[in-house]
């Protein structure tokens, strides 16, 4: 019962950052959300708003974390060419060629705008800070942008889980 | 009401005017759009896509993800100081910014790209 590090590297990629980064994003959106003047206090401000910061700049870093092992670890692997490959065995049997050229195609290269969104709503919340408590149209664009940030970052992960069921990385 | 009137006189609002964060969103707009833009350029050429492969394991996507960063933070950088003293709306900025997102991710979508694809 173990893995081999290819696949320590999948589960780093797939269950470990991106799990995070999708799990994270009800908590976040969560909080923006109730960034209402008569829905905090001015004694609870101070802690949500740490709590939010904290949260948007760790989801943002667990996005770039997940392009980043996912483009630059694991998908080497994935695209050798070799017969064993996850990328060769797939597009070896027409049944299973659309995981790559339609799944693969898309899931690669859709996932990088979700850390820059990601990146943009954690700007916007360090840099106007309590202002969003404010100004419901700023708020509301920062959730409008999370929201396609946890879009990007889902199509890419359910693809991710799908291919890996079809062709396994090893 | 009360508890309203309570935060608002009690909270600490800094005086941030919003074109820095529309400096971000724009840049952010214009990232997406490149991503899209070099993926269709990538599968139209296969000089272009050669040209991308920065890394031969992991191949043209290397170039296509670091080109598309690149131009994000250089719009970023540029933006930043063109609008950080400005009240530039973040309203409009996401407006445009969608646009550069959708026509962003129709680059990249399979279906669409592949209609370019070099013989």
């Amino acid at each position: 019962m173990s893995f081999t590090a290819r696949e320590w590297w999948g589960l780093i990629h797939g269950m470990g950052l991106g799990a995070l980064f999708l799990l994270a994003f009800a908590g976040g959106l969560a909080g923006l959300y109730s960034l209402k003047p008569e829905l905090v206090t001015a004694a609870g401000v101070a802690e949500r708003m740490r709590r939010l910061r904290i949260g948007v700049v760790a989801m943002a870093a667990a996005a770039w974390g997940t392009v980043l092992t996912g483009t630059w670890i694991v998908y080497p692997w994935y695209r050798e060419d070799i017969a064993s490959s996850a990328r060769t065995q797939l597009l070896a049997d027409p049944n299973t060629a659309d995981w790559h050229e339609f799944g693969m195609e898309w899931k690669e290269h859709v996932a990088w705008i979700s850390p820059i969104l990601a990146t943009v709503v954690a700007f916007i919340v360090v840099y106007y800070g309590t202002n969003l408590i404010r100004h419901e149209r700023v708020r509301r664009t920062a959730m409008t942008l999370f929201v396609l940030s946890f879009a990007f970052a889902a199509i890419a992960g359910a693809f991710g889980a799908f291919i890996t069921k079809v062709a396994p990385v090893k | 009401m009360d508890t309203m009137q309570e935060t608002a006189e009690r909270v600490d609002y800094p005086d941030r005017p919003e074109g820095p964060i529309s400096a971000a969103i724009l840049a952010g707009g214009i990232g997406s759009l490149a991503l899209g833009l070099v993926t269709t350029l990538a599968e139209a050429s296969e000089t272009i896509a050669g040209w991308l492969e920065f890394n031969s394991g992991v191949g043209p996507l290397s170039g296509k993800t670091i080109v598309a960063v690149v131009v994000w933070l250089i719009a970023w950088a540029v933006l930043h100081p063109l609008l950080k003293d400005k009240a530039y709306e973040t309203r409009r900025a996401l407006a445009v910014s969608l646009v550069l997102i959708a026509l962003g991710v129709i680059g990249t979508f399979p279906t669409f790209f592949q209609l370019f694809a070099s013989e």
